[in-house]
């Protein structure tokens, strides 16, 4: 017993990412973010809700290190100061997987990456496949899988160098419905199996409120956050979460917050 | 009963494929035995001597009396056509590599290319041949005008790998040569594969040209040397056998470059896919 796992109010509320006073211009002068204050703390589900344009996406890679803050300081904390990015995981929109490699290999590239040889990395690729349940595709070709599977794969592949925060940019939002249904559950079960981080953005109400432990609501022109809200439903939640009163209390809460933030010729 | 009716368009859907693809084969093959004998027949109701147009079968017969001549003629042509299309390839993807390294790289030297592409090389073949040994100048003829397409196209599949991917290889800390070759080589792949097709094609047609820019300059024995030595001595039949085995010489390349993609793309790319009505 450490004392972290005693008291965990202290210890674990020190955030794994932190985004203060940020700012970003592009190149072509858009201002994307302008002070935007966020923290992400250890074990919880947060997701970035907003309209298009309102710098979510943006956000995200920031936390990712795929570009640079213009304004502000993005930090992340390390647990292990030698490991250098291998901490996250990142998922995009598209499955973004390499067409001439197998699946099999293209979760094996994170750790190729690395320098670990095919061999080595067998057990590990073997694994982060069963984790998305496509353990008996390891030798199919991406174009030979539907679009869900591939986002599974997409999934694997960010898993594969376990990370702690897993930052997935509308990893869904390609899908239909029943396949996102499915994926929103599976995600949930590997965060609660895994115990990483998640930041999650969508432009989705109910799967913000479905699988977040926290929702922050943002405004566009420029980016920023206009509102927080906490989703106290408790985890494990299923299909029958859906139906709940709560939920729908907190679809309202979320929606109501969402159309507050966005200008009259915002899109979602 | 109900077995024999459920049978039926279970075993008319392949025999109907089958039909389709025997069809496919038969049909441009009895064409071109159609006009070539349609050929042979103009010649010989018409009587014309062949000197002015023989016969595909007297072609047929020049082809096997000349053999030896020929066949050592069409190895030099191939020789030439392939060093060129190896220098090619080589310079055209180093190239394309060092252009993929720097925007700059890439505006300051992207217009020499551009200038050899679009100069004729029939313009340049007489200064070759001055400047160079005969067989050089060929070499270099043929090499100028398979290149280009070679680093045009490699540099685009180069430049055209996924934005994603790139960003997902920056996060894992990827150095410029691991991206280069797990990344942005395999990504280029069908592109280098459609200009070695088309490279591979001109650069049979630039050891032609300039074989006969070089004229009986070139103790080089080519076909297209045969061609002109047999147009001095009026031996038409020869000059058709000697095109010929060019026009064979230039599918089979073509065939080999085309069988070559399919090997390494069939797994994964799109343009090798089979679609489905």
């Amino acid at each position: 017993m450490t004392l972290a796992s005693l008291s965990p109010t202290l210890a674990d509320r020190e955030p794994v990412v932190s985004l203060s006073g940020v700012g970003k211009t592009f190149s072509n002068g858009t201002v994307a973010l302008e002070n935007l204050d966020l923290d992400v703390f250890p074990g919880e589900f947060l997701s970035l809700l907003g309209p298009s344009g309102c710098g979510k996406s943006t956000a995200l890679r920031l936390m990712a290190g795929l570009g640079r803050a213009t304004r502000g300081e993005v930090s992340i904390a390390r647990h292990d100061p030698g490991e250098h990015r291998g901490d996250i995981g990142f998922v995009f929109q598209e499955p973004t997987l390499m067409p001439w490699a197998t699946v099999a290999d293209n979760v094996w590239l994170p750790l190729r990456l690395k320098g670990v040889s095919r061999a080595k990395a067998d057990a590990v690729i073997r694994d982060s496949l069963a984790l998305v349940g496509l353990a008996s595709f390891a030798g199919a070709y991406p174009r030979e899988l539907s679009g869900g599977m591939k986002m599974r794969v997409s999934i694997a592949r960010a898993l594969a160098t376990k990370p702690s925060i897993l930052l997935m940019d509308e990893p869904f939002a390609a899908l239909d419905e029943i396949t996102r249904f499915k994926l929103n559950d599976d995600l949930l079960r590997l965060k609660a199996e895994l115990g990483c981080t998640v930041v999650f953005v969508t432009h989705s109400v109910y799967e913000s409120v479905y699988m977040s432990s926290r929702i922050v609501v943002m405004a566009a022109r420029p980016g920023r956050v206009v509102s927080t809200i906490d989703v106290d439903a408790p985890m494990p939640r299923s299909e029958s979460f859906r139906a709940t009163p709560r939920y729908a209390e907190l679809c309202r809460e979320a929606s109501a917050a969402l159309h507050g933030a966005m200008a009259p010729d915002d899109h979602l | 009963m109900s077995a024999s009716t459920d049978d039926t368009p279970a075993t008319s859907g392949p025999s109907r494929m089958n039909a389709a693809r025997l069809a496919a084969i038969l049909l441009p093959v009895a064409i071109l035995l159609l006009a070539v004998a349609g050929w042979e027949a103009v010649v010989h109701l018409n009587e014309i001597p062949p000197y002015i147009l023989p016969a595909p079968s007297q072609i047929a017969a020049t082809l096997v009396k000349d053999w030896p001549v020929l066949f050592g003629s069409l190895l030099v042509t191939l020789r030439i056509t392939f060093l060129a299309l190896f220098a090619a390839v080589v310079g055209g993807v180093l190239l394309a590599i060092l252009f993929a390294q720097s925007r700059w790289i890439e505006l300051s030297f992207f217009p020499f290319a551009v200038i050899l592409q679009v100069t004729p090389i029939v313009a340049i073949a007489p200064l070759l041949l001055i400047y160079l040994e005969p067989g050089t100048a060929v070499l270099v003829c043929a090499f100028l005008v398979a290149f280009f397409p070679i680093l045009s196209n490699t540099a685009l599949g180069l430049a055209s790998a996924d934005h994603n991917l790139r960003d997902l290889f920056d996060l894992y800390g990827a150095s410029r040569f691991k991206q280069l070759v797990y990344l942005r080589l395999p990504a280029a792949l069908p592109y280098f594969l459609g200009g070695l097709r088309i490279g591979g094609g001109l650069a049979l047609i630039g050891a032609i040209v300039a074989e006969i820019a070089a004229g009986t300059a070139g103790q080089g024995s080519g076909l297209a040397f045969r061609i002109i030595e047999s147009g001095y001595r009026l031996n038409i039949p020869r000059m058709f056998a000697a095109l010929f085995l060019i026009s064979v010489a230039g599918i089979l390349i073509f065939l080999l470059f085309t069988a070559l993609s399919h090997l390494l793309l069939h797994r994964w790319h799109e343009s090798a896919r089979k679609r489905e009505a």
